[in-house]
């Protein structure tokens, strides 16, 4: 499955880490996180999915505090030997827990931090600084999940963000359509694609990679 | 000893805002609104008033003559269970109400395990004229029939959660869900001293009433403290609560009774405080049921209002310092203790209360015959009776 993404184009992929429970997700990143864990899926099992995928594209863990930590003091070492480049964690905002920030920040893996629609624009620089890799600009209120338009909030986010941010911004949280994906891409730097994309994996891996391949396209032709 | 470290959202090392990145902003919202409601007199005002003439406080302090003859030492009850709704929650469910209406919010969202706690949201909605919301786990709206009804009957839309245990935790990651998408017109009421901060403390000063009057009701009627100030703890608030005010008197000593369900070897409990290590769950670090991959796992006990795998960050804290003692009860134990406290004083506990009760019954003969103890009675078990009834403990 992630070398069959990687081949439909995806540039970067996210692997998740399940929680037990993700505040921060909507139904089908829940549902999928519930079923991993009831089939035994653990931070050591997602290393070695990367590990045995080979990847040439970066990948980015992503979960929640509680799963990584659980993981040990070396646990980003062992991520970074897996073949993992970046680390996403929902539940860690910027300054709120500097000890264990610092250990994502001066560990071997890029430390990709979050901004929100109701970020205010001084928060935003202060993200912005303390991030490496990309930022992740969430689209809009709420948790992951498709949606059927973009919202219209998000031109203005990312363009207030811009300015305070010197690192590539991609997009997530709502994107599931090649539509959705043309429209965001032209205005961030990389769009980020969850849920669409678990839910046809649902039905089929070719249904996954199908929908994987057509957001490619509709980036390419911009 | 806890205020100037509360003061950074952190009760020693437990506490913190562990929340997504959206939420940061209505959380220091919620902390400058806070913080200025409390200096504003028409607040305070308006918060005692509906305490006193709607809520229906100040709570009485009763004595125990059977219950105490049992222990071997005078027993006071704080009654929690008169107030209006039957438990100690509307206390914090009432200012959150009102602080909601001064920050603008039109729509309340609220989790609730028992029940009771929706059900003051729902009460307190009702009133100051709020949308109220209410996410209760399919498998606790079972157990709480009435509690669902009462919140329907004042207007609040109550939804099943069908994820993981379907039990209070679920509750709770779904009370979020709808607050991070909806925090711009929503206001969350959380039901226990739980959540991100300002949240832990927020909900231990609302609560900390039922102690500031309880300690000044001992000095009248006992003419001294109490030894031991007993009350349960699934999230922690009624804990919090009454022993907020003796924190300072040393020599009185602090117990939170967990709920141990089917024995704590079984490994199908809450004691949290009692079996768990540090963790991050909704929003805080505390003591947590988790596994060896940071996994939560499933609470269990008879009592809906404490089958909750965390605990507030106080009570960690609390109990990391010595301050606080913290036991646990089992299911059967508190069953037991629920039909003989009723039998004795003619006053049917919430089943979360007859954990505590359990835990004095068990230890009588602990305490000199002078030496009075303080228990919170933290609500009424009337919600309880056809949960018991069908299990066949007491014949209905």
């Amino acid at each position: 499955m992630l070398q069959g993404l990687e081949a439909a184009g995806a540039d970067v992929l996210e692997v998740g880490v399940p929680f037990s429970d993700p505040v921060a997700d909507g139904p089908v990143i829940q549902s999928s996180s519930q079923q991993a864990l009831a089939h035994g899926m653990t931070f050591e099992g997602a290393l070695q999915l990367i590990t045995d995928a080979k990847l040439s594209v970066p990948v980015v863990l992503f979960s929640y505090l509680n799963p990584i930590v659980a993981a040990g003091p070396d646990a980003l070492h062992r991520a970074r030997a897996a073949g993992a480049h970046g680390v996403l964690v929902t539940d860690l905002p910027v300054g709120e827990d500097p000890e264990r920030e610092s250990w994502f920040g001066a560990g071997p893996l890029d430390f990709v931090r979050l901004v929100a629609p109701t970020t205010p624009r001084e928060r935003m620089g202060l993200i912005a600084t303390h991030g490496r890799g990309f930022v992740y600009l969430i689209s809009r209120l709420g948790v992951t999940g498709m949606q059927d338009e973009i919202s219209t909030s998000l031109p203005g986010t990312l363009a207030t963000l811009r300015e305070v941010c010197t690192l590539p911004i991609c997009v997530g949280f709502g994107i599931s359509t090649p539509a959705h994906a043309r429209q965001v891409g032209a205005l961030a730097d990389g769009i980020v694609v969850g849920s669409a994309i678990v839910r046809a994996a649902e039905r089929s891996v070719d249904e996954a990679l199908a929908l994987t391949r057509s957001l490619r396209v509709a980036l390419d032709e911009g | 000893m806890t205020a100037s470290v509360a003061d950074s959202g952190r009760f020693g090392a437990f506490g913190g805002r562990y929340v997504p990145e959206t939420l940061i902003p209505a959380l220091d919202a919620l902390e400058v609104a806070y913080a200025d409601a409390l200096r504003d007199p028409a607040f305070v005002t308006a918060l005692e008033d509906s305490l006193r003439t709607y809520v229906g406080r100040p709570s009485e302090l009763s004595d125990a003559p059977h219950f105490s003859a049992l222990v071997g030492a005078p027993v006071y009850l704080k009654r929690e269970d008169l107030n209006h709704t039957g438990a100690h929650k509307i206390n914090s469910a009432m200012a959150h109400g009102l602080l909601a209406q001064r920050m603008g919010k039109t729509r309340i969202i609220a989790e609730t395990g028992a029940g009771q706690h929706g059900v003051a949201t729902a009460t307190v909605c009702a009133r100051l004229g709020l949308e109220c919301v209410v996410y209760m786990g399919e498998e606790d709206m079972r157990r709480q029939q009435l509690n669902v009804f009462r919140m329907r009957l004042m207007g609040a839309t109550v939804v099943p959660v069908l994820s993981g245990t379907r039990t209070l935790k679920d509750a709770t990651s779904e009370a979020i869900r709808d607050w991070v998408t909806n925090c711009e017109h929503s206001h969350y009421i959380i039901g226990s001293v739980v959540g991100p901060a300002p949240y832990p403390r927020m909900v231990r000063d609302f609560q900390a009433i039922i102690g500031r009057e309880a300690r000044a009701q001992m000095l009248e009627r006992a003419g001294r403290l109490p030894k031991s100030v007993v009350a349960c703890i699934g999230g922690g608030s009624n804990a919090m609560g009454i022993f907020h005010a003796f924190v300072p008197d040393r020599e009185v000593e602090l117990v939170g009774v967990e709920a141990a369900g089917h024995g704590l070897a079984t490994g199908q409990h809450s004691a949290s405080l009692a079996q768990g290590t540090p963790g991050v769950l909704h929003g805080a670090l505390s003591y947590l049921l988790q596994d060896a991959d940071g996994q939560i796992y499933p609470a269990h006990s008879v009592s809906a209002g404490l089958d909750y795998p965390g605990v507030g960050p106080e009570h960690a804290f609390l109990k990391d310092s010595g301050r606080g003692t913290y036991v646990s009860v089992t299911d059967d134990d508190a069953l037991a203790a629920f039909g003989q406290f009723s039998r004795m004083e003619g006053i049917i506990p919430a089943l979360e209360t007859a954990h505590a009760i359990s835990w004095i019954m068990a230890n009588a003969g602990r305490w000199a015959p002078d030496e009075p103890i303080l228990l919170c009675v933290s609500g009424r078990g009337d919600k309880d009776v056809a949960q018991v009834a069908e299990m066949g403990i007491v014949p209905l």
